[in-house]
């Protein structure tokens, strides 16, 4: 075990330079395509990352040991991961590290640090240093830090994920050769990590050309659209929403099903918080300064997000996300645009999205309790069925106590009545 | 002649109908599957086969309904949801439907047919099904057949919480106990079915026009139809074949035609997926289960028979939720007489009985003291003149000591609740009270034997060698349900099932009620008791998730009988004789009920008034004890009451040359009603603020609730705000508010996700502000910059009110932030002064911490009140929380206004010697989860007591009344170790 250093004001234990050396680094896993690419990013990086792709009840069950019941889904999850990890003796534990995201909103998830501390702290774990992951500057660690390249890569990495999981959801339930899409994305998930690490493909020029080459690519796939499927969307809180550790597998039921899935990126969420912080200085007052340097990476994620809506379009066989600042005034007299706790307006916004965008069917996602989903998600369900009547929208909860039937019997539900109008579309075609 | 077979499989019931071409009902049946799912349905077949079907080999069949959906994926059956199902049928045989409730075993389902098709079903966290009713009937002790005859003539109405069954039962049991009608009780419950059916499925879209009621309870009950038509004002039908609707559904639905012979063979094969998370067995074998029981055996006090008994005896009572206990024992502590009952809900004619029992069999039986403990506590000794009343917690320690006199931990699992204390230094040092939403206890074990079709007895020990017991989790009795029918799903048998349940509520005891992560933290001596302990099953399973060996006694049962017949003995004094009801007088008997509302403050309790044959009454129901002393209560030393009349103050009495505005009076507007009243009438703008919250300003908002699990506080806003359309007032201002004031306190300075953002769920959920024109503004406002305030509250309300000046405006936001800092002093003054006055006096002081809307009498229940009637003082935590001045430390993120004056208040009184904290928590907030283990921490390492009291829609405060005697008590003996209550 490398020597242990608090930080003096707040007593916290730190990430050191000498820990860096040796020590493996595990985070949660969330959107698996996106994930992946990034694990191995940080890992060139000199960061000995490693994502964490466990699964299975004994991962809730070790969340619900060391964290309070009552909290999200999501920090049962992440954490009982992350501690299930350590305990699994496949790690020295004088020699690991773990690895969280920290998005500093008004939600609980802010907490899921100190919690996953507190979880350390009664496993007897103490002397495991963690690090949180954010853009806000909030906890420094000297053994790691944020550089403009590993932000860059970052971004590059979200932005190929989600070309990937966007291409791949509009080709996968129509492959003619079972397989055949899956490892494309793979192919592609190499052939980026390849790229990244030889520090290439970053640059938003690069980002451009790979983003085209990758629509080609899937555009090339065998495929047979001539069966219409049900299109689904899903939203909600961002863990739930990708993790299928969180949502009991939902995209593979809903492939099962012969659904077309829709997951909106994770460049939208990007975005919607960097923007946050533009729509508090517009609506509380704030310094210029910061709005200044705000707009800066707002306006280089936009131009990604170009990049990422030019390519796609392209074919008219796949829908491409909308841009940011569409869906975005979406919401205009839905919900304002200073509910930014969690997803905030933008899970609303998503929603109206997918429903434009031609998928009607939409599963929201949260975890039992969600705070600000009370508001962003059930709270305005009601009135988008109101003004979209082809709406067809099922809110799910997830939690550890929640049984996948029941679940799965209201998503069922929905699907009926998407089918039904599925085959009322065609009557009228 | 085409036939088409639907095939409902529900949560209790399996449901089959064959119809012809056209549509006609050629066979039905109605069967309960006591959940053996494939075996019912090859069963249905084959009379379907032989005495419908004569000879058609291939027939057009589907399955339909929850429990059947598994069955149906492996079998190749063709699957219609259920409620799809339900909809196809009635979109046939009532076109004119509008709407359908249909209730079920375990579901409940609202379906809107006119404009726009919607569907809702009962999420996650949801009672008020056919179980539920099942389960109050028989807490009632009547069949629901009865219960709806009792019903018809009922008077009155309870309020009965309508969230979930668990809450509905700690509604419901003290009702019983005091005395309650079971007529009002049985109509109340159907009452809290309808509430809870519309509160949780509406979901703010208005049921009317023709409604048509549909499944079991609907079918069978009338006076649950009409408590379904008198709250939504309506007259509902419950059609034909009503009970069949989902299998017709499924039956029109079928166009696939199946060979009957192959699907019966599937079925008959079905071989279950056996894919589910089990955990070590329980026992391996015979012999760890004998070497188990022989040292269990060990644990023993002598009992003798009764005819025995010599010189005095002490008698004790333990009347529990579900059980009435007693024990009768000698001055050697030996016992010679017990009684374990079933308590039906009433427990005076029972305890009639067994003091009558007591009499008759041992004449000469000369009692010395006698003491009762319990729920039922009150009542009983009023009734029979029991000479000593204690707090259930102290009567489970004085017993516990007995058989482990340096015991450090002590866990009962009873009918219904859990209790755990721990003991340090000889005194109760915390304790752990199940709240109302984790009661996976004994009763829930006991309802869940009886649905699969066993005693619990024989249903737990099949449990006791089971291969694969299954990992069922710790949750709530409602999401265990459903988890066990996934289990059989995937193919658990009955074994496995039973070992997972006594599992689970070992799992809910330790890590939901407790929070423990390591035997250590309880220590090694632990005593178990309660009756649910009896069951072997269930202390193996506390053994191996503990890790270590517990005592039970043999008493068990007993322990809290056992320990108020100790009590009685310590606390008797040598020359004076027993008051207990003598046999003559016990004799002449008689008890009547009378239901009444107290009229003395706005709680309006009811009352329930006992009156004996001598003419002595008990009062029952009364949060104070204003009804029986008729005396005011002393509310100077507590500053809930004297917090809610400053504010009742702030009355406005501007003329409003501007016109006026509306505000509802909740969540943060509460403590900002001094800032806004003040800045609007600086505008000349009057403000009408919406009455204090009532049970009748939530039920009137209650069907434009979206989201059936957000906190009650939020809920009640969408009464305030109707409430105000209501008074007419035409333009509401609820703003939003990321950011509450900075208090330099923490990292931060928000407003929950739910304070921050709730008026944007009442702008799209109620749809009384476009029909009556509101002008409702709900600007985003930043509180918290004082100079960009003025121009950015401009800027907003301009559009509104188009004559205002900047300048006026900034004069007026100066005058507000005044009035706010002038409201937030008067407050720590006066608590101050209310902590001198109870120095003076040497009283306790209990800081009732929480947030400032937790001051609303409908959201706190009085329990101020009720904490004041112990003659202790009341201090909220913004009295004191700013008396901290340093910055302190916490474990978590710090960034929530309102709740980082919990985190100082706790700080502060660590070293206060006579203040203690009593944190209110709201049922569903997010944010407690953080700030409750944090509130813990800092008062346990300052050698504090934690107590925690849930708040809901929940009505009654016999727990909170339990765990706050037992608070008191405890620190009774903190504060004098040789005090009042000797513990021997």
């Amino acid at each position: 075990m490398e020597k242990l250093k608090y930080d003096k004001k707040t007593g916290r234990l730190l990430f050191t330079k000498q820990m860096r050396k040796d020590y493996t680094i595990l985070f949660p896993m969330m959107a698996p395509i996106h994930f992946e690419i990034l694990g191995k990013v940080f890992k060139k990086l000199g960061y000995n990352c490693e994502l964490l792709e466990t699964n299975g009840p004994e991962i809730a069950q070790t969340g619900l040991k060391y964290v309070h019941n009552d909290t999200c889904y999501p920090a049962i999850l992440s954490i009982g991961q992350l501690i299930n990890a350590v305990q699994s003796g496949r790690y020295d534990v004088n020699k690991v590290a773990l690895m969280i995201t920290q998005t500093g909103g008004g939600c609980r998830a802010s907490n899921y640090i100190h919690l996953l501390r507190k979880g350390l702290k009664k496993a007897g774990l103490e002397q495991i240093p963690v690090i949180s992951l954010n853009l806000s500057g909030m906890e420094k660690n000297p053994g790691f830090k944020l550089t403009i390249g590993m932000i860059r890569r970052a971004v590059a990495g979200v932005i190929y994920g989600d070309s990937l999981m966007c291409l791949r959801n509009q080709c996968h339930p129509y492959e003619i050769n079972d397989g055949d899409t899956d490892r494309l994305v793979k192919k592609w998930q190499d052939y980026i990590v390849g790229m990244l690490n030889q520090s290439k493909g970053y640059k938003l020029k690069e980002i451009k050309e790979n983003l085209i080459k990758i629509a080609d690519d899937f555009h090339s796939l065998e495929v047979d659209r001539s069966e219409k499927k049900v299109k689904v969307g899903v939203v909600g809180e961002i863990y739930v929403k990708y993790a299928a550790l969180g949502n009991n597998n939902l995209e593979k039921f809903l492939e099962e099903e012969n659904c077309e899935v829709n997951l909106p990126g994770i460049l939208g969420f990007v975005l919607f918080k960097i923007d946050n912080r533009l729509e508090d200085i517009k609506l509380y007052g704030g310094s210029k300064i910061k709005r200044k340097v705000c707009q800066i990476l707002m306006d280089y994620c936009l131009k990604v997000e170009d990049a990422l809506v030019t390519s796609i379009s392209r074919y008219d066989e796949f829908v491409a996300p909308s841009r940011y600042y569409h869906t975005k005034s979406l919401v205009d007299g839905v919900i304002g645009y200073g509910t930014k706790m969690g997803e905030g307006w933008l899970l609303t916004a998503e929603m109206l999205e997918l429903v434009e965008s031609g998928y009607h069917n939409i599963v929201c996602t949260q975890p039992f309790g969600c705070l600000p989903n009370h508001i962003a998600g059930k709270g305005m369900i009601r009135k988008i069925v109101e003004t979209n009547p082809k709406a067809n929208i099922v809110a799910v909860d997830y939690d550890a106590g929640a049984p996948k039937v029941n679940q799965e019997n209201r998503i069922k539900l929905m699907l009926s009545i998407a089918r039904e109008n599925l085959e009322k579309e065609k009557v009228n075609i | 002649m085409e036939l088409r077979v639907g095939l409902d499989i529900g949560s209790t019931t399996i449901k089959c109908v064959v119809i012809d071409e056209n549509n006609e009902i050629i066979y039905s049946s109605y069967e309960r599957h006591l959940s053996k799912i494939s075996e019912k349905i090859a069963e249905v077949l084959k009379v379907l086969k032989k005495d419908v079907l004569n000879g058609i080999e291939n027939v057009k069949i589907s399955l339909s309904g929850s429990a059947g959906m598994g069955i149906a994926e492996s079998c190749g059956f063709p699957f219609v949801q259920e409620v799809y199902a339900t909809r196809i049928a009635a979109k046939l045989f009532n076109p004119e439907t509008d709407a359908i409730i249909e209730l079920g075993g375990e579901d409940a389902k609202i379906l809107f047919l006119n404009n726009g098709v919607e569907v809702r079903m009962n999420g996650s966290c949801a009672g008020g099904t056919g179980a539920f009713i099942d389960q109050m009937a028989s807490l009632l002790n009547v069949s629901i057949e009865e219960m709806n005859e009792l019903a018809k003539s009922h008077e009155k109405i309870y309020t009965i919480a309508s969230r979930c069954g668990v809450f509905a039962k700690t509604d419901i049991q003290p009702l019983l106990n005091q005395g309650g009608r079971k007529s009002d009780i049985s109509a109340s419950i159907f009452y809290a079915v309808v509430n809870q059916t519309i509160a949780g499925l509406a979901q703010g879209r208005e049921i009317s026009g023709n409604v048509l009621y549909l499944g079991g309870p609907l079918t069978f009950i009338s006076e649950l139809r009409a408590a379904f038509d008198d709250v939504l004002k309506t007259n509902g039908t419950c059609p034909k074949n009503s009970l069949y609707y989902v299998s017709l559904g499924a039956a029109l639905a079928s166009d696939k035609l199946i060979n009957l012979d192959t699907l019966l063979e599937k079925v008959s094969n079905y071989s279950h997926l056996g894919n589910f998370a089990f955990r070590p067995p329980l026992f391996n074998n015979e012999e760890e289960y004998l070497a188990f029981k022989k040292r269990h055996d060990q644990a023993q006090v002598a009992i003798y028979p009764f005819e025995k008994l010599q010189g005095p005896a002490y008698l004790g009572i333990d009347a529990g939720s579900t059980t009435l206990k007693c024990v009768v024992m000698d001055e050697k502590k030996n016992i010679y007489y017990t009684k374990y009952m079933s308590n039906s809900g009433n427990p005076v004619p029972l305890v009639k009985d067994l003091l009558q029992e007591i009499y008759e069999l041992k004449p000469d039986i000369q009692i010395k003291a006698s003491a009762v403990t319990g729920y039922g506590e009150d009542i009983i000794k009023n009734a029979f003149k029991v000479d000593f009343g204690i707090v259930e917690t102290i009567a489970h320690f004085m017993a516990a000591k007995k058989f482990m006199p340096e015991v450090e931990f002590v866990i009962d699992i009873g009918g219904q609740d859990i209790k755990c204390f721990k003991i340090h230094n000889g005194t109760i040092d915390n304790i752990f009270l199940n709240e109302a939403c984790s009661s996976g206890c004994g009763s829930f074990l006991q309802t869940f034997a009886s649905a699969l079709g066993y005693d619990i007895a024989s249903f737990s020990k099949l449990g006791l060698f089971a291969k694969r017991p299954v990992n069922l989790g710790s949750r709530c009795t409602v999401f265990m349900n459903s988890a066990v029918k996934q289990a059989q799903k995937d193919g658990a048998s009955i074994e496995d099932i039973s070992a997972g349940l006594s599992l689970s509520v070992v799992k809910n005891a330790l890590y939901k009620v407790i929070r423990a992560s390591s035997p250590e933290e309880l220590g090694k001596k632990v005593v178990v008791q309660g009756g649910t302990f009896l069951n072997d099953a269930v202390l193996r399973a506390f053994e191996l998730e503990m890790g270590i060996e517990v005592v039970r006694p043999n008493i068990s049962g007993l322990m809290g009988a056992y320990g108020a017949a100790l009590y009685a003995q310590l606390m008797c004094e040598n020359n004076k004789e027993s008051t207990l009801i003598s046999a003559e007088e016990l004799e002449q008997f008689t008890h009547k009920i009378q239901v009444t509302n107290c009229g003395l403050c706005e709680n309006h309790c009811r009352l329930t008034i006992n009156v004996f044959n001598d003419g002595r009454r008990f009062i029952g129901g009364n949060r104070c004890e204003r009804p029986i002393t008729k005396k005011v209560v002393d509310n100077e030393l507590n500053i809930y009451s004297y917090k809610l009349n400053l504010l009742q103050s702030y009355r406005d009495d501007t003329k409003g040359k501007r016109g006026e505005i509306g505000i509802p009076l909740g969540l943060n507007m509460f403590e900002l009603l001094p800032f806004w009243t003040v800045l609007f009438n600086s505008l000349d703008i009057k403000v009408i603020y919406s009455p204090l919250s009532s049970r009748k300003l939530y039920l009137y908002g209650q069907t434009t609730i979206p989201s059936d699990t957000v906190c009650f506080p939020a809920k009640l806003m969408h009464g305030h705000i109707r409430e105000l359309i209501r008074m007419g007032v035409k333009k509401i201002f609820y703003p939003c508010m990321s950011y509450n004031i900075d208090e330099k306190k923490g990292d931060n300075h928000y407003n929950c996700p739910v304070v921050a953002y709730y008026s944007e769920v009442i702008n799209n959920n109620i749809k009384d502000l476009k029909k009556e024109n509101i002008d409702f503004i709900k600007p985003y406002l930043g509180i918290h910059r004082h100079k960009d305030f003025a121009s950015k509250f401009y800027e907003n309300m301009k559009p509104h009110f188009p004559d205002l000046e900047l300048k006026e405006v900034q004069e007026a936001v100066k005058n507000a932030y005044k009035a706010y800092d002038d409201y937030l002093s008067k407050i720590r003054i006066k608590g101050d002064e209310i902590i001198l006055r109870a120095r003076e006096k040497g009283k306790q002081i209990l800081v009732l911490a929480g947030r400032p809307y937790h001051l609303d009498p409908e959201i706190n229940h009085g329990i101020d009140k009720m904490l004041s009637s112990f003659d202790v003082t009341i201090i909220s935590e913004d009295v004191v929380s700013n008396k901290v001045k340093s910055k302190i430390n916490v474990h978590v993120l710090n960034q929530w206004t309102y709740h980082s004056r919990l985190y100082y208040a706790a700080s502060y009184i660590t070293n206060q010697k006579d203040m203690n904290l009593i944190q209110l928590v709201s049922f569903g907030c997010g944010v407690d989860a953080i700030t409750t283990d944090e509130v813990r921490d800092i008062l346990e390492k300052a050698n504090k007591i934690y107590t925690q009291i849930k708040i809901d829609e929940i009505t009654n405060l016999g727990a909170v009344k339990i765990r706050i005697r037992s608070l008191l008590s405890a620190l009774e003996r903190k504060e004098n170790q040789n005090g009042k209550i000797k513990i021997r």
